[in-house]
């Protein structure tokens, strides 16, 4: 145990600045998931491992030479077309089964993922240098690299496009109807398949977005997917469903939360602190919830 | 029922003469019983319960930790022989190695027995979806946390004590797989048991409707809990074996090994069917044969396999081997089925 981070008011800065912009990103990533389970009802475990496979394409962008920054463009295109393939190969497959079917199928495809990019990329922690400099603040005590804030930045800009994207556009007004109610929608003419297919897609591509991102900022390694989908569970479940200012709010709280674990119960231990969190919260909810119970229906 | 009788006396008699008639696959036995075990155990939760865990392997991992811990423990300090690692600073006697094993394989089946009713009450009011990933985070919390204690070796890992040297060469296979398919044998026997109970069908009630089973007046969180209770008590009891097994506990590859261990408790009893008492043997059977049979022609790319075979299983195969056999001969599993009926309901299809 290491106090140090609240007795000097520079180190709680820091890792509260950290936090904060390290929760942005995760933010993204839940309003991915939202977005899909809200409209298809499923639980998607390779979330964190499209995240790692957006932030690949960025390094490779890296690695050949052109600046990371434009993984940002190139992921979500990307991205989007390996979700819209995953939602038809499989994910069609399991919308209208029992959540546990779709569960497992998605973990079979997070498994897979991580395989597979063990093989493609290597096992290696790897990073994508933005070359972007850091920023020093009150005296040089605090240390904020540019390219987390410019990953904030990023994530900040995609998520208020994709909103008024869905208030404004067409696809944004079925993809919000078929949430509300698939059979309806479908009777007024909305191709729920086709919306199913496109909201998977712009889930993949948000995650294309972070990953690409977590890469330029953090590192990226093959086995690092689980992680990302625990988190942006958990922030889902703590803002609710369709509660964007909630989905941030949380976001960054989660993030905040690692920080000062990091600080204080080592770093080892941070993702231990992670799932022990989802569990608490999880346990919490369920004593809240049980104190209003619903009767039988 | 005679016939069952001379079925189960034939099978019995088959599995103590396995490792005399395969002598090559003591040790891969000695898995496929632990397999079974676990897919048995994962059955009560999923299958008859309703209840999908993936955090069965929490105490599979804690009995795996446990028993080793106790070998050591009982007779040498453990943080000692953890830091010297592989090297054999401390060497059991036969008499020492034996009863280490059997005490620590008793507190390996008692204490996740006791933690599975101290977080039953906590983890089990939550349903479905919200269960399952519960479930998950616990097994990889605890993969993670375990992975950070030095007593136990964190992250450089747990030699488990090697066998005496007694018996000639032969000696530690056929001792681990005697040890292993006693364990299946009871665990059958007390899972057949406990299944020809009014328990079962309260299981299958909370399966089938919490909320009107409760309406009847059953009390559904405390046979949640025994139920839950009754797997960690065999999981333990197959990860102290496995440990012992094995050889060598590291906390996310080997004990609370999620992504191998803790799946494959799920795929097995999914294969064989969920909820049916033969189901999980068969399918960790076919399971077992299949990875060992195929693992070696992918080399490497066996990962890959697993999440495509879990993908194709869960998607077009969700009914299991059990399942399947069932809507084939239903007389065979003593439903009565009316003809005319029957065939009313294919023209239909």
């Amino acid at each position: 145990m290491d106090f140090m981070v609240f007795q000097y008011p520079m180190i709680t800065i820091q890792a509260c600045l950290d936090g904060v912009l390290l929760g942005v990103l995760f933010a993204l990533i839940a309003y991915g998931m939202a977005l899909q389970w809200g409209v298809m009802n499923i639980i998607n475990i390779a979330q964190g491992d499209l995240v790692i496979l957006g932030g690949y394409i960025a390094y490779f962008m890296y690695l050949y030479g052109i600046h990371p920054a434009w993984g940002v463009i190139a992921s979500p295109i990307i991205m989007y077309f390996v979700g819209v393939g995953i939602y038809k190969l499989v994910i069609n497959k399991v919308v209208d089964r029992d959540l546990f079917i779709s569960i497992l199928a998605t973990f079979g495809i997070s498994i897979l993922f991580m395989q597979l990019m063990n093989f493609a990329f290597g096992a290696d922690v790897v990073l994508a240098n933005s070359g972007y400099g850091t920023t020093f603040l009150f005296d040089s005590n605090v240390v904020l690299p540019n390219s987390k804030i410019f990953s904030a930045f990023v994530s900040i800009v995609f998520a208020i496009c994709l909103v008024i994207y869905m208030k404004k556009s067409k696809l944004g007004r079925a993809i919000r109807a078929t949430a509300q109610n698939a059979r309806a929608a479908k009777i007024l003419g909305v191709d729920t398949e086709k919306v199913y297919a496109a909201t998977f897609g712009i889930n993949a591509a948000l995650c294309g977005v972070a990953g690409a991102l977590i890469s330029i900022t953090f590192t990226i390694h093959p086995y690092m997917g689980l992680p990302y989908t625990i988190r942006s569970f958990m922030i889902v479940i703590v803002a609710g469903l369709g509660n964007l200012p909630g989905v941030a709010m949380s976001g960054m709280g989660l993030g905040v939360f690692e920080e000062f674990a990091d600080y204080l119960l080592g770093t080892e231990f941070r993702i231990g602190a992670v799932f022990l969190l989802l569990v608490l919260i999880l346990v919490y909810r369920r004593f809240k919830l049980s104190r209003k119970r619903e009767y039988l229906k | 029922m005679n016939k069952n009788y001379i079925l189960y006396a034939l099978i019995l008699i088959f599995g103590l003469a396995a490792p005399f008639i395969f002598p090559a696959f003591k040790v891969q036995l000695s898995i496929l019983c632990v397999l079974i075990i676990l897919a048995i155990t994962w059955n009560i939760q999923g299958g008859e319960m309703g209840y999908n865990s993936f955090g069965n392997i929490l105490f599979y991992g804690l009995g795996m930790y446990l028993c080793a811990s106790v070998q050591v423990g009982m007779f040498f300090p453990l943080a000692e022989w953890t830091e010297s690692g592989g090297e054999k600073t401390f060497v059991h006697t036969p008499s020492q190695f034996f009863q280490g094993m059997a005490v620590g394989l008793v507190v390996a089946a008692v204490i996740p027995t006791i933690v599975a009713g101290l977080i039953g009450y906590a983890i089990l009011g939550l349903r479905g979806h919200y269960f399952a990933i519960c479930t998950l985070g616990l097994g990889v919390a605890a993969g993670e946390i375990s992975g950070g204690i030095e007593i136990i070796g964190a992250g450089q890992g747990f030699t488990t004590p090697p066998f005496p040297n007694v018996g000639g060469l032969e000696a530690r296979g056929e001792f681990f797989y005697l040890l292993s398919f006693t364990a299946l044998v009871l665990t059958f026997i007390a899972v057949r048991a406990v299944y020809s109970t009014r328990f079962k069908l309260i299981l299958n009630a909370i399966r089938d409707n919490e909320d009107k089973a409760e309406a009847m007046g059953i009390q559904t969180m405390k046979y949640k809990i025994i139920g839950w209770m009754i797997s960690a008590f065999f999981c333990g009891l197959a990860g102290g074996i496995m440990g012992g097994l094995v050889g060598y506990i590291d906390s996310t590859d080997v004990a609370f090994d999620g992504r191998e261990m803790g799946v494959f408790m799920v795929l097995m009893a999914i294969l064989g069917g969920k909820g049916t008492l033969w189901g999980p043997v068969i399918g960790a059977t076919v399971f077992h044969i299949f990875k060992e049979g195929f693992w070696t022609f992918f080399l490497g790319w066996q990962y890959v396999a697993l999440g495509v075979l879990i993908v194709v299983i869960v998607i077009y195969f969700p009914e299991g081997i059990m399942g399947w056999l069932r809507e084939k001969y239903p007389e065979r599993f003593g439903e009565v089925v009316d003809e005319a009926d029957r065939k009313a309901q294919v023209e239909l299809k």
